[in-house]
């Protein structure tokens, strides 16, 4: 068993996401930097689909048994009270009693906890994620005492981590409404730095650039949305899709972003900068 | 129709008309087609996203047929109150009483061709067209779950609080989502619904 002795910020349980359930208007939410959630099941030696803690820091867990446990996603100090120091992207053995605190990271935004034999929550509409914007699924809150699964019986491999580019470079594609756009507005979304809004979230992450302007300002009836569109609304401040996005929106997708190059969205700081390249075809 | 780019694993199709877009929606949804994650109808368009695809063939699904019309499902009868605050907007600007929107508005049965922005929420199609009325300039940030509203050609209800910039009719204390329904969606696409005045 588990206790939540400070749910810290942002954090939230995850899983790969919810499936077959965009006929409700329910989206697929799940690890906003999936990678990081996977590699942190496969090093403790759980399957890919098991339930992890997402969190922005300020995380404290108590772990009533003993147990083996892996932190990936951002970088920052893992203090542990009662059990030996631990980084990101290893695996601890940690005594029962050990006390794991996820500081504040100093690289990247979102933590990934995984705990062999994973975290045993309520499903609901087959996923334990919590949907930010639906606000739908578990909820993870301080005093909370979560089980854990038995133990896989499998092995553990290391893995490599994931490394975080300073400023990363994303590859984009034309987005189903790139003929709204000027062509001024394609050269500034490509050649331009963006920079990373503090009002960005799981649902999605918000640009500061030169204003992307359109030519054609009529408005748009919704549509279907895919993780990675780059919606525009009219101030011309672009927004990347993320986890929680939701199923339709109603502002035109100028561009949407490769689903590798997504982490490096998910983990990017506010005040950091990103960049877009066009990928052919 | 259309076919417009949206990334590596998914395409949206652009239609004239949601009866193209609902008779494109049943034969995705019928075809059975290897590799296909999920079909998103909207108004205008079907947005598909595939793991691996046969993509002439998605490409001849995404022809809609001639008079295929989604058969008539069941009615859910949704009672209202109409106290909305927009009723004198409203009035004003389709030049209609308020008694009329009220009588025309309840009078119709309604047809939910998709869900979408919120859990629960089916946008609703046969609204008279003495009712359509663009959006509001300035959505609200936020609107009580229950509400009755219209936009464009659509009627809808809000399951949940959230932001809008639909015109508010009226209420409902009908719970349009609940997970713990065996159907958590109280409408579902392909539903007909009628709004009881209360």
């Amino acid at each position: 068993m588990i206790e939540i002795v400070n749910q810290g910020i942002g954090s939230s349980f995850q899983d790969l996401g919810r499936f077959g359930c965009t006929h409700l208007g329910v989206g697929r939410s799940g690890a906003a930097d999936r990678p990081s959630h996977r590699l942190a099941n496969r090093l403790v030696g759980n399957a890919e689909s098991c339930t992890t803690i997402e969190t922005c820091g300020g995380l404290t867990v108590r772990l009533h048994d003993s147990a083996v446990v892996a932190v990936t996603g951002a970088r920052g100090t893992i203090d542990v009270r009662y059990g030996r120091p631990m980084a990101v992207n290893g695996v601890e053995h940690t005594p029962a009693g050990a006390e794991l605190t996820l500081r504040s990271p100093e690289e990247g935004m979102r933590y990934y906890l995984a705990i062999r034999g994973g975290i045993e929550i309520d499903h609901v509409l087959g996923s334990s994620s919590f949907d930010t914007l639906a606000g739908l699924g578990p909820q993870l809150s301080t005093g909370a005492r979560i089980a854990i699964g038995a133990d896989p019986r499998t092995p553990i491999v290391t893995d490599a981590g994931v490394r975080l580019p300073l400023e990363p470079l994303l590859h984009i594609s034309d987005g189903p409404r790139r003929d709204w756009f000027t062509d001024e507005a394609w050269l500034r979304l490509t050649t331009e730095p963006f920079v990373v809004s503090a009002s960005g979230n799981r649902v999605g992450a918000r640009l500061i650039g030169r204003p992307l302007e359109r030519v054609r300002i009529r408005e748009l009836l919704s549509e279907g949305l895919v993780e990675g569109a780059i919606q525009v609304p009219p101030d011309g401040q672009p927004i990347v899709m993320l986890a929680d996005h939701p199923v339709t929106g109603g502002y035109p997708v100028i561009a949407v972003v490769a689903s590798d190059d997504l982490p490096s969205v998910v983990q990017a700081r506010p005040g950091s900068t990103l960049r877009f390249r066009q990928t052919s075809g | 129709m259309r076919l417009l780019p949206c990334g590596a694993g998914a395409i949206l199709a652009e239609y004239d008309s949601l009866s193209e877009v609902m008779a494109v929606d049943d034969a995705l949804r019928r075809s059975g087609l290897d590799g296909i994650d999920d079909v998103i109808p909207a108004a205008r368009t079907v947005l598909v996203t595939y793991h691996h695809v046969d993509r002439a063939a998605l490409e001849m699904l995404l022809v809609p047929a001639e008079t295929a019309l989604r058969p008539e499902g069941p009615i859910v009868e949704i009672p209202v109150v109409y106290d909305g605050i927009d009723l004198d907007e409203v009035s004003e600007g389709t030049g209609l009483s308020i008694e009329l929107v009220i009588a025309t508005h309840s009078a119709t049965v309604y047809s939910a061709a998709f869900l979408g922005f919120t859990p629960g929420w089916a946008y609703l199609v046969g609204l008279p067209a003495t009712l359509h009325l663009p959006r509001r300039s300035t959505p609200r940030t936020a609107i009580t779950a229950g509400s009755v509203a219209i936009a464009n050609e659509f009627t809808g209800v809000y399951p949940t609080v959230s932001p809008g910039g639909w015109h508010l009719l009226g209420h409902t204390t009908e719970r349009m989502f609940d997970v713990d329904r065996d159907k958590p969606s109280l409408v579902m696409a392909g539903d007909r619904v009628k709004f009881v005045r209360t």
